[in-house]
């Protein structure tokens, strides 16, 4: 992919569309990052919990004595010393949009999770006790003189299972172990399936994997003895959640708080949520006069940071004589984990992600999220999509296996057209509007996919059958993606008396460039060069509302706000410029920072000029009464609907019958996202995100024993591909600007995530037909592969 | 940089962990020598980024499998949490702060990380950087394996590998010739 094919939606001098290099590599190549570890804080203590070593027991005792006594061990608490706090509730989260609440009247029940378990322990990683000590190394000495003794109670680890009447219960004020349920119909389903030419019926499992980010999560804190307020650094995606949430547990002013989430090292969701130790370090932070540090070790971040992705799906759809599909039926069983973090949020990801771009008029979807003694899941990439892409591509393939009809050509019958946009599903949306597809062209997509992949190619060499126990084979699979999510972001533009712009905006970077594409709008919008901007985020201080990064939305919401209030502030130099020239505003320009008479050999005037400066003793009264100009403007951008984005991936791979490897010959990927602000930075989310997908797709597992124990704590077990697993693609991309934001931009970083598993699982089948293998849960690692080989009904 | 996130101090971490068992140390580190009382336990790792205000070296997995904390011991790559302070008596180290200090333009690798985009959330730059700079120091081009194997010992779970391994290559073009 060339970088400079790219539309420039503004013109040729425009900012936005090149590949402006990112502004932020200088400090991080030198070793300047600032993640929070590197923040050193004089005097600070750092914290360390003991957590549970079992799924589900009852607490009968906590003896911290010996712990207390240990060498440089400052305090130590248990449940008892936090309970006058709030258990932590993740509110914003599980508030249902009263569109989707009147329509759809789902269930959400609520979980709140103890700051430090006391009478009961959910999962292996619940926080029990916390050690404060002078090191990390005296506080994990510390922690294995905390004397818990616990009664185990029974575990539940399959989710159907916690579903059973006679299972036991996780939480005693709930009827059951569903922390959600909610369906959607749309047509009639029962006819349909009735009238169907053919039905396929199937059960399919994303598995349980992990976003695992290289930067394990941090927090630390601490009290300006001049201010008293509360400073925190944290790797967060959502700063402004975190200061609200901390502020509504202390009982502080949000204002008495101040987030900075500076370096982060890497989110993918899993820094997108609350956690309880990042309550209890800003309390620590207070309560004993010094500044408190927490870092996860990688065993921590692997078995106490959310999970995600367990899904089961029994999925049924009906085709008639053509291939047309004309129903589905779905049961989708979300496996939550221990608590309730983010009630809707991945249920209803599933449920309105699971047409895809297919045009199917009869719908029956229901989804229920079931608490088991695991760690709890959230969001990660792509957030309830990549599970449920797994289970329509998936069944795309059986059918077309059932009508014989090749794979691509089936999905090639069902698109959506782009003369259907803007379409609308017969669903509703998350913010429970109508849900509509903004833009797109679908069947382009699939073409170009199909172009590049070689279909015929790979069909020759399976003809000419396998070499050395080796086949080869080819899958396909198509997802759309509602970005952009609301309800706002905001952006900040200040022009500071030397005349470079600051932009603050409300959401933080974890890796995706936002201080370079963020500064490229606000570039264009202004009018200034794109060197004379400063962008700031994931400061409460910046900005003092906000949302965060989080489900593809940075770029829609904060790229939308900054090039709002850009263009509001360029009026405002414009208007300035004329007042201070004594002309027509209607006859003035403002580009590369300088405003300058429309007219020949007019009078001009730069940004430092105008900007505002403090009077210095003989400054004269200026024209307009006012000591120089304070120019700024602040816009939340609330989008008006979702800009979707879609892509079309093909994977060629070749299995080793004998061994079960797998090796991926040809990857293919095809994208819109919209107008693009910065390809480079565009390019590097897509191959990231499919990087992970390929990750879950073939090698990543997060696996439970039936007692509930993890057994994939360390890297050493828990396989993250490496260079050497992940090949270089073969990308193109389509570009439909969105009408819902004036950028015309989709969001696009989790898309890359979305695809891979049901693409791989596809082409794996694909080559494995010979053996009549249908693939129905991953990772495909070479064991199960092998297994799958054995277990096939050979046709 | 946000105005209020402080700059690193030197010493973070008093010396307080396992006093019975303590070690004076002399190394080089970055071209300065360092003189400093260690305990036993401490890991490199640790005396780098809190004794040493070297925080450069990210500490991602503590295990030995992200390469994240890869620093330059006697010209090798070392995983800084595999290995004690105490250890590295008498040895020069080097680490990403050492190779383009204070406003000395970047070194054609970390050029190349720049140009490729070969990084996103940068916290496992370092660490790809340093095995880098150790494979752009041999005396002969490595091969295409010694690459794979290189890089095989470093994870980023950002931008894919296709742009590291591009940046990787333009280093040892810019070292060896294309």
């Amino acid at each position: 992919m060339s970088h400079d094919s790219h539309p420039h939606p503004h013109g040729d001098g425009s900012w936005i569309g090149r590949s402006v290099p990112r502004v932020e590599d200088d400090r991080l190549l030198r070793g300047n990052g600032r993640y929070v570890d590197d923040i050193a804080l004089p005097a600070a203590v750092e914290a360390a919990f003991l957590r549970s070593p079992h799924a589900h027991a009852r607490i009968d005792s906590v003896d911290v004595s010996a712990a207390l006594a240990a060498p440089g061990v400052v305090a130590v608490w248990t449940g008892d010393d936090v309970a006058d706090l709030p258990a932590m509730l993740n509110k914003e989260e599980l508030r249902t949009p009263p569109g989707l609440a009147e329509l759809l009247d789902p269930v959400v029940r609520m979980t709140p999770m103890p700051l430090l378990a006391a009478d009961k322990v959910l999962y292996v990683g619940q926080p029990v006790a916390v050690v404060f000590a002078e090191n990390r190394y005296l506080a994990e000495d510390a922690l294995e003189l905390v004397d818990v003794r616990y009664s185990p109670l029974a575990v539940l680890v399959d989710p159907e299972r916690s579903l059973t009447p006679d299972a036991p219960l996780l939480h005693e004020e709930l009827p059951d172990n569903t922390a959600v349920t909610v369906a959607a119909r749309a047509g009639d389903p029962d006819t349909a399936f009735a009238r169907a030419h053919a039905v396929v019926s199937e059960r399919f499992e994303a598995h349980r994997y992990v976003a695992s980010p290289i930067e394990t999560r941090a927090i630390s804190a601490q009290v300006d003895p001049y201010s008293g307020r509360l400073t925190v650094w944290s790797g967060t995606q959502t700063p402004h959640r975190l200061r609200d949430a901390i502020a509504h547990t202390l009982g502080l002013e949000p204002a008495a708080v101040h987030v900075i989430a500076a370096d982060v090292g890497g989110g993918f969701g899993q820094k997108g949520i609350l956690y309880v130790e990042e309550l209890i370090v800003p309390h620590a932070a207070r309560r004993i006069g010094r500044p408190v540090l927490w870092r996860e070790d990688r065993n921590e971040n692997l078995t106490a940071s959310s999970h995600a992705r367990e899904q089961i799906h029994r999925i049924e759809l009906a085709a008639d004589s053509e291939g047309l599909i004309i129903a589905v039926r779905d049961r989708i069983t979300v496996n939550f984990g221990a608590y309730n973090m983010t009630g809707l949020v991945v249920p209803y990801n599933s449920l309105c992600h699971l047409l895809g771009p297919y045009r199917i008029p009869n719908v029956d979807i229901d989804v229920v999220g079931v608490l088991t003694n695991t760690t709890f899941a959230t969001p990660y990439r792509g957030a309830g999509r990549p599970e449920t892409v797994f289970a329509m591509e998936r069944a795309m393939d059986r059918l077309a296996a059932e009508l014989g009809i090749e794979p691509e050509e089936l999905r090639a019958r069902n698109l959506v057209g782009p003369d259907a946009m803007p379409y609308a599903t017969g669903l509703v949306d998350r913010s429970g509007r109508p849900q509509t597809y903004d833009s797109g062209d679908y069947p382009e997509l699939l073409r170009r996919a199909v172009a590049k992949a070689d279909v015929q190619g790979v069909r020759a060499r399976q003809r000419a059958g396998a070499r050395d126990g080796k086949h080869v084979g080819i899958g396909f699979a198509m997802y759309i993606e509602a970005t952009g999510l609301g309800p706002f972001e905001t952006a900040r533009i200040d022009i500071a008396p030397s005349g470079r712009v600051r932009l603050a905006i409300g959401a933080p970077s974890q890796g995706q460039g936002h201080r370079t594409s963020m500064a490229q709008i606000a570039a264009d919008a202004i009018g200034v060069p794109f060197d004379v901007i400063d962008v700031v985020g994931g400061d409460t201080e910046a900005t003092p509302f906000g949302v965060g990064t989080i489900a593809s939305r940075a770029l829609v919401n904060a790229g939308n706000a900054t090039h709002r209030a850009g263009r509001l502030v360029r009026e405002k130099i414009v208007e300035a410029a004329a007042r201070r020239l004594g002309v027509d505003a209607d006859g003035l320009g403002l580009s590369d920072g300088v405003v300058t008479s429309k007219e020949p050999g007019g009078p001009s005037i730069g940004l430092a000029e105008l900007a505002g400066r403090a009077p210095l003793p003989g400054t004269p009264e200026p024209v307009d009464g006012r000591y120089g100009t304070e120019i700024s403007e602040t816009v939340h951008f609330r989008p008006p609907g979702f800009a979707v984005s879609a892509g079309a991936h093909a994977a060629v791979v070749e299995v080793d019958a004998h061994t079960g490897g797998i090796e991926i010959l040809h990857y293919v990927v095809v994208h819109d996202a919209g107008n693009i602000v910065n390809p480079m930075i565009a390019e590097g989310q897509v191959t990231g995100g499919i990087a992970q997908g390929i990750g879950g797709a073939l090698y990543e597992e997060m696996v439970y024993g039936p007692d509930g124990q993890p057994r994939t704590g360390t890297y050493m077990d828990y396989l993250v591909p490496t260079s050497s697993e992940i090949p270089d693609l073969d990308m193109d991309e389509t570009f439909t600007p969105s009408p819902m934001n004036d950028l015309g931009v989709k969001g696009l970083g989790e898309g890359g995530a979305i695809a891979p598993q049901a693409v791989l699982a596809g082409a794996v089948e694909d080559a494995l037909r010979p053996f009549g293998v249908v693939v129905r849960r991953g990772p495909l690692s070479p064991s199960r592969v092998r297994d799958l080989i054995r277990t096939a009904d050979r046709t | 940089m946000t105005p209020s996130v402080p700059t690193p101090l030197a010493a973070r971490t008093p010396p307080l962990a396992e006093p019975s068992a303590w070690h004076e140390i002399s190394l080089t580190v970055n071209g300065r020598p360092v003189t400093a009382q260690v305990e036993s336990r401490l890991l490199l790792s640790d005396f780098l980024r809190d004794r040493l205000g070297l925080t450069g070296t990210h500490v991602g997995c503590e295990h030995g499998v992200c390469g994240a904390c890869t620093v330059l011991v006697d010209d090798e790559p070392v995983r800084t949490c595999l290995i004690l302070a105490v250890q590295c008596r008498g040895t020069e180290i080097r680490t990403v702060e050492g190779l383009a200090p204070g406003d000395a333009p970047l070194t054609s690798v970390q050029q190349a990380f720049h140009e490729c985009h070969g990084m996103q959330c940068g916290f496992c730059t370092p660490g790809f950087v340093m095995t880098t700079t150790a494979l752009t120091e041999q005396s002969d081009r490595p091969d295409g394996e010694q690459v794979a194997d290189a890089l095989s010992g470093h994870l980023c779970r950002c931008t894919g590998y296709r742009n590291i391994r591009r940046a990787v290559c333009r280093a040892l073009d810019e070292r060896f010739g294309e």
